[in-house]
């Protein structure tokens, strides 16, 4: 276990607060992993900490059995893994592909040639399904667009693993649901390792292998989404908020799955 | 007075003031993607420029370096100013309160200035290479003047070609926009940051280049350039290559103009009252955004 990413004693204290506490997970080359739990509960941190962009407290991170606790968030660009904002933060005076060329380009760290970086991006493009010509703007996009230019320029850094934060919030049903859909077809083209972040738990289910519930900076479930969802504690932490909604959608999952072995 | 319009004289003055608009475009290039990219005003820009000047006038003069030669090596020497500007003095305040930056490199313009007066002394230096006048029905335009415009007017396009072409060029307007996500990208700030600085001092070393011919050099002469360089800029919009572009030709107009119905002096005056007037207006600057 734990050959893509391996997770150890992870904590984070601010002052007197402990935001992530002894958070340790494995991961394996291929993936899809839910990292969930309410609002503030660390998934964010945690996220933080395995890009570099904080530096933790105590524990440590390695990548493909390389230590990489600690280092510069551009470093750990360069050493295969990317991550995507819940709020999208594209350049808006750059123009769509200038937008994921340039991800592409100095994700490789300048290694690469234009065209190599081009085709990259386009690549990227493609895989989120969004123009590929060089003119248009991101003042274009609504929503639904500007989440998937985030995925598009994360996966233009060729990332081995990716750290997508809710890449479902302020989408509408069915534009979750392809968004679920291209995780998962993201995984199987190029074989990606994925940890997802999302507080809503039912879209996410559909698609991940396994999935850790973070409450108050600790690791309080982890298994199977069927036995996650079902966990008395899990229950406790969103009950009053969807408890029963996380458990018809669990329920859901499975007759989504059994249509799509139907058809 | 005749109407000025059939005057050649009016019209010499007119190419005078654009001529002049071209060296003040030039000079505020640097400044300005310095401000627009690092969010830092270089208070001793014009200083840069000071230096630049004596590198190539002591090269020319005393080593007997031919004349473009000591041009590239003053570009380089401000360009390499500029990153140790960054590097060492800018660099470790940069989070800190913008009124340090500030601060900071005015006093490295006091300094700048002092070190230049016990190391060069007070005296007046000239290059004393002439290129004559280009001759036009009535007029003459001075050939440096008209070399100054090309060459301001040549690297206004090839640094925009750069800023739009580039990666490296993408980058730094990509980083203007957003820097704390540069990283999650693969690119250093701290790295764009340093290349801004040597291309902005670049700049300034070219300023030196086309001032260094027009001009004695002393150690104050960054006074009579950094204040009207940085006034360009905000006038244009602190950061706005093309603002700083057009308000450069309007400053150098009412210099010129104000200089042709009464004495160069009141062309300055004017200038500047404009200028305040134009701080009540738009104190954005012209092509300025509210924000």
């Amino acid at each position: 276990m734990g050959e893509m990413l391996q997770v150890r004693g992870l904590t984070k204290k601010f002052g007197g607060f402990t935001a992530v506490s002894e958070v340790a997970f494995d991961l394996d080359e291929g993936e899809i992993l839910g990292l969930i739990g309410p609002n503030g509960s660390g998934k964010s941190t945690t996220f933080n900490l395995i890009a570099g962009a904080l530096t933790p407290t105590a524990g440590t991170v390695t990548l493909e059995g390389r230590d990489i606790t600690g280092l510069a968030p551009t470093n750990v660009c360069h050493k295969g893994v990317a991550r995507t904002y819940q709020i999208p933060r594209p350049f808006r005076k750059l123009t769509i592909l200038e937008n994921v060329a340039l991800s592409a380009y100095f994700g490789a760290d300048g290694s690469i040639s234009r065209e190599e970086a081009w085709k990259r991006a386009e690549d990227a493009l493609d895989l989120t399904q969004l123009p590929v010509d060089a003119q248009s703007r991101v003042d274009g996009l609504g929503a639904a667009g500007l989440k998937k230019l985030e995925l598009a320029r994360a996966l233009a850094t060729q990332p081995r693993l990716l750290l997508a934060d809710e890449s479902l919030g302020g989408l509408d049903e069915k534009e979750m649901g392809q968004a679920a859909d291209m995780l998962s077809h993201i995984r199987e083209r190029r074989g990606i390792t994925i940890i997802w972040v999302e507080h809503i738990m039912g879209v996410l289910m559909r698609v991940v292998d396994r999935c850790i519930v973070l409450d108050h900076g600790e690791i309080i479930a982890a298994g199977l989404p069927t036995d996650v969802a079902h966990d008395p504690k899990v229950v406790e932490v969103y009950l009053g908020t969807d408890a029963e909604s996380v458990q018809s959608q669990v329920a859901g999952r499975v007759a989504g799955a059994s249509e799509t072995v139907g058809a | 007075m005749d109407f000025p319009l059939t005057d050649p004289f009016f019209w010499e003055t007119v190419i005078q003031g654009l001529l002049f608009g071209g060296v003040l475009a030039l000079l505020s290039l640097g400044l300005n993607i310095v401000f627009g990219v690092i969010d830092v005003v270089w208070i001793c820009y014009a200083e840069l420029i000071m230096l630049g000047m004596y590198t190539i006038y002591y090269l020319y003069s005393d080593f007997g370096v031919p004349l473009p030669l000591a041009m590239v090596a003053g570009v380089l020497m401000v360009a390499l100013l500029g990153a140790a500007l960054h590097h060492f003095i800018i660099r470790p305040i940069l989070h800190t309160e913008p009124i340090n930056q500030l601060l900071v490199t005015g006093g490295v313009l006091f300094f700048l200035q002092g070190f230049a007066t016990l190391a060069f002394s007070v005296e007046f230096r000239n290059l004393g290479v002439s290129f004559g006048s280009i001759e036009a029905g009535d007029m003459y335009i001075p050939t440096t003047r008209l070399l100054a415009f090309v060459v301001s007017l040549v690297a206004v396009v090839v640094l925009w070609l750069f800023l739009k072409k580039t990666y490296l060029g993408t980058a730094i307007r990509a980083i203007s926009q957003d820097r704390d996500i540069m990283p999650l990208m693969g690119v250093s700030p701290g790295k764009i940051y340093l290349v801004t600085s040597a291309l902005g001092g670049g700049l300034a070393g070219l300023g030196a280049c086309l001032l260094v011919l027009l001009y004695d050099i002393h150690p104050a002469i960054g006074l009579t350039f950094g204040p009207i360089t940085f006034m360009v800029c905000v006038m244009g919009g602190l950061g706005n290559m093309i603002g700083g572009f057009i308000a450069a030709f309007i400053f150098a107009e009412f210099i010129a103009l104000g200089g042709f119905y009464a004495e160069i002096e009141w062309g300055y005056v004017m200038a500047f009252a404009f200028f305040i007037v134009m701080m009540f207006i738009r104190p954005q600057g012209i092509l300025g955004s509210k924000s």
